[in-house]
């Protein structure tokens, strides 16, 4: 089929943006498509500002665009302005690289990485010409696949996707593209559907929702089982062992126009063994693969120089953890061949003073805001939830940016974290109240920025078995805060919609029975429900009711050790066990080390896949590690002490 | 310090993005061929490049400038200049010349675009069947044409009359009607589209082009940049 760019552009002088649908980003292809190239629709299921910096979408559009027998386009949600004139005059969901309907594709593949897109999804499989519901779908239609981390509980999206992708994607799109090679060359005759998706169940790592048979006792879910021999009781999670061997994105997708996240990104390392007990990346990415320095190094100056970006952001759960991090850094900003003009970003900084130092390094240039991630107000909730920080490492931290210049510094907090209570909530203001009173020293306008989000539990994780704060609660709390801070003109208290907080939660841990209600939110018009001004709790109110479901069923209770959960089928890699017992470690308030610099506690990943850290150095990084009990503004060479562990024999 | 001036064009898909995203796409090309531009000082250091009256989202244009001011050391090959910055732009934003910006005769620093220019040149295309000479002459026989438009928020009616300096309807090679424009940009610029409201609310063009911006000097109206494409010019010292 042909471009349908000359009935897109007139519709473009009528809504905002319009230069989100253009494609013609540098390092954009135009694929030449034939009869033996299997054509990806690569679909981020938001707005392209929020889109096209995804760095996982961008890593497959071009290992599959390497290849011979692939092609891949990109497609982002249009917005409502667009949307409502595409369906009246008739426009399918289309690729913003050559602007080819969807319908053109062989696979239509959605990158997740949050639930309250869930609603997107299905309205861009809707725009594609494509039957919703997947058992409504024939050889006709495109496949829908969904990979990124919400695969990892496929349920709640299980009626509407083909096929499920589990963990990285660098190798597995490629045995995809195998599968599907075959099924197109063979004409996509009636009833070959089927067969593709049963040859597509036997690829680890893919998961076929239709190949599973659901049961359920009451509201109790019994199991879910493989309806065919060959098909996998248990999905296990692709892996790839080594970074070194996908740097990628090589081209890097320079945007047009403004985006998030604007700026050369090189991922560092994937996967963190920190052990943040509500941190599903964290948990579900293991275990750590550092990319070579040398290599990170190439990636900066070579993707700099093709961008023509003043800014580079090393990505990572921990950028600073990074082996030799303030190597690098030094490298990168004393290069002479980015003169001197380029800044740099390390999001998820650790908190500590060490940090701090290298923060000062890489901010010579443009000094904006430092933000730190305390996570909880008191140091007993912090070991619950794993994030080791002492009042003095983040009093330091803080001490040290207010005295090099920072006059902003943000805090990251969540509320409703399990155990709990309203004297740890209100640590928040403590906590935040000392850093403006540190700041003051140095400047006379120092402030903080608290940001408060409602903590929702997220499978795989050992905080999947409590039950979440509702709305009310969490009003509750975030009231606390703001009659606490109500005084402290330099406390400015953020905080997130406990309302949007609890449809997530809806999402999160949701089983099959949740696809109803993702459908008839979408059907009643709930589109872009992750945009405050979009989102309507009320919708996911009605839907539930509608369908008999219980919201506190699915969210504010607690699970049981013997429950069985939606995702006990797909595997992180985690032991069941290993996550009951952190669970029972949370409770009793005792921290876990990270596995990279102490001896393995046997989570089950690396024993069960084969596999390894690859990590530079095996000793914590300079300045310490936080929880270690070191001295953080000594330096390296103090004696790690490790906080005591119960539980484990 | 030397200011350069270069002229580009806009074409094609590339239409749909920003006044500011252009900016920002200038700023990536002349950090990607090294081009040796003077930066702001301050928190927030930004290169030193100025551009001319901001086009429309969604138009074209064949004469669009843009100043930069070079580091003072600088020594830069101009006549390869276009050359070196087209493929450093997206596809569609073409450079078509450069050039010192000479000082005033007395020695002064040269107006900026945004002071110097007094018009452009503007054509909108429209759908086959659209009666646009009728539509031009009784503009131009009009004393005043009154349009209501916004400003920084604030709508006030204000009559554009005296901003159409010439207006005729043309049929391209291809059979379309066309409207030619030259549209004052003083006291206030006055846009095509607030134009075509003047002519009529309910016309709706399809294209929109601008095809020369000018300055009057002396009663003679000439370029901002008066060189052909591509002109090889001595470097002024």
């Amino acid at each position: 089929m042909t471009s349908l760019w000359p009935r897109i552009e007139p519709l473009l002088a009528k809504v905002q943006k319009p230069a989100r649908y253009i494609g013609c980003e540098d390092g954009s292809r135009t694929p030449e498509h034939g009869s033996r190239r299997v054509a990806w629709l690569l679909v981020y299921p938001d707005a392209y500002e929020v889109g096209l910096p995804n760095q996982g979408l961008q890593i497959l559009y071009e290992i599959l665009n390497e290849r011979d027998d692939a092609v891949a386009e990109r497609a982002y949600a249009p917005w409502v302005d667009l949307e409502a004139l595409m369906r009246s005059h008739r426009l399918p969901l289309f690729s913003v690289d050559t602007h080819r309907p969807a319908g053109d594709f062989d696979l239509l593949a959605f990158n997740v990485s949050a639930e309250l897109v869930y609603t997107n999804v299905l309205n861009c499989i809707d725009l594609a010409s494509v039957p919703v519901r997947a058992a409504d779908r024939g050889p006709e239609h495109t496949l829908v696949v969904a990979g990124g981390h919400c695969a990892f509980n496929p349920e709640p999206l299980a009626d509407f996707v083909d096929v499920f992708v589990i963990g990285d994607g660098e190798e597995v799109v490629s045995e995809i593209t195998e599968v599907v090679g075959e099924w197109k060359a063979s004409g996509r005759t009636p009833g070959s559907r089927e067969r593709v998706l049963r040859d597509l169940a036997s690829v680890p790592g893919v998961y076929v929702p239709s190949m599973y048979d659901v049961s359920y006792e009451g509201p109790w879910l019994r199991a879910i089982t493989p309806r065919y021999p060959g098909v996998p009781e248990h999905v296990e999670k692709r892996t790839v062992a080594d970074l070194a061997d996908w740097p990628y994105p090589k081209q890097q997708l320079v945007p047009l126009t403004e985006v998030v996240h604007d700026r050369l990104n090189v991922e560092i390392f994937r996967g963190c063994t920190r052990g943040c007990r509500f941190c599903q990346a964290g948990m579900i990415t293991r275990p750590v693969r550092e990319r070579p320095a040398d290599q990170v190094r190439t990636m900066v100056s070579d993707g700099l120089r093709r961008t023509g970006y003043d800014e580079v952001s090393l990505t990572s759960l921990s950028s600073a953890d990074f082996s030799g991090i303030d190597g690098v850094v030094a490298g990168i900003v004393n290069d002479p061949v980015n003169c001197g003009q380029v800044s740099l970003s390390l999001p998820s900084l650790r908190v500590d003073a060490f940090t701090v130092s290298v923060a000062t390094e890489i901010q010579k240039v443009r000094r904006t805001g430092l933000t730190f991630a305390p996570e909880a107000g008191a140091w007993r909730l912090r070991q619950v939830i794993n994030k080791l920080i002492r009042e003095e490492d983040l009093y330091g931290a803080v001490e040290a940016a207010y005295s090099q210049g920072w006059r902003r510094v943000k805090l990251y907090f969540m509320t409703g974290l399990p155990t709990e209570m309203d004297e740890d909530t209100l640590g928040i203001a403590h906590l935040a109240r000392n850093c403006v009173a540190i700041g003051r020293r140095y400047h006379k306008g120092a402030s903080v920025t608290a940001s408060v989000g409602g903590f929702v539990p997220k499978p795989h994780t050992p905080f999947q078995w409590f039950g979440q704060n509702g709305a009310a609660e969490l009003q509750r709390k975030v009231g606390l805060l703001r009659d606490d801070l109500r005084r402290d003109r330099a406390v400015n208290l953020r905080w997130h919609d406990p309302k949007a907080t609890l449809a997530e939660g809806i999402a999160s841990r949701g089983d099959r029975r949740i696809g109803a209600v993702i459908e008839e939110v979408w059907r009643r018009g709930g589109v872009f429900q992750e945009w405050s001004e979009h989102f309507d709790m009320a919708l996911w109110e009605e839907a539930m009711a509608a369908h008999g479901l219980s919201i506190d069923w699915y969210v504010t209770r607690h699970r049981t050790e013997d429950e069985v959960l939606p995702w006990d089928h797909v595997s992180a890699g985690l032991h069941k066990d290993f996550l009951w017992q952190d669970w029972q470690d949370a409770l009793a308030e005792h921290g876990l080390p990270d596995c990279r610099w102490t001896p393995c506690y046997d989570c089950g990943v690396c024993t069960d896949y084969g596999l390894e850290h690859v990590v530079a150095s095996t000793l914590p990084p300079a300045g310490g590690s936080q929880g270690t009990g070191q001295d953080l503004s000594a330096g390296g060479d103090v004696p790690v002490t490790l906080l005591p562990v119960g539980g484990r024999g | 310090m030397t200011r350069l001036r270069v002229r580009f064009q806009k074409l094609g898909k590339v239409r749909w993005t920003s006044h500011r995203d252009v900016a920002r796409m200038w700023e990536r090309a002349c950090r990607r061929v090294q081009l040796p531009v003077a930066w702001t000082g301050g928190f927030s250091p930004r290169p030193k490049l100025s551009f001319g009256l901001a086009l429309p989202t969604g138009a074209e244009s064949l004469a669009e400038y843009l100043d930069l001011e070079l580091a003072s050391e600088a020594d830069v090959d101009l006549d390869g200049l276009p050359a070196r910055l087209t493929p450093a732009l997206p596809a569609g934003v073409d450079v078509t010349a450069a050039a010192v910006v000479a000082s005033t005769p007395s020695g002064g620093r040269a107006p900026s675009l945004q002071e110097d220019v007094d018009s452009c040149g503007w054509r909108v295309g429209f759908a086959p069947g659209v009666d646009l000479a009728a539509l031009a002459d009784r503009a131009l026989a009009s004393s005043s044409l009154l349009v209501e438009r916004e400003r920084k928020g604030r709508l006030s009616v204000d009559d554009v009359r005296p901003a159409i300096l010439a207006l005729s309807a043309v049929v391209t090679a291809e059979g379309e009607p066309e409207l030619e424009a030259l549209l004052a940009t003083r006291p206030r610029a006055l846009r095509p589209q607030e134009l075509l409201r003047a002519l009529d609310p309910d016309l709706e063009g399809t294209r929109v082009c601008r095809t020369h911006q000018w300055i009057e000097r002396d009663g003679l109206r000439e370029e901002p940049l008066a060189v052909a494409p591509h002109a090889a010019w001595a470097r002024a010292q």
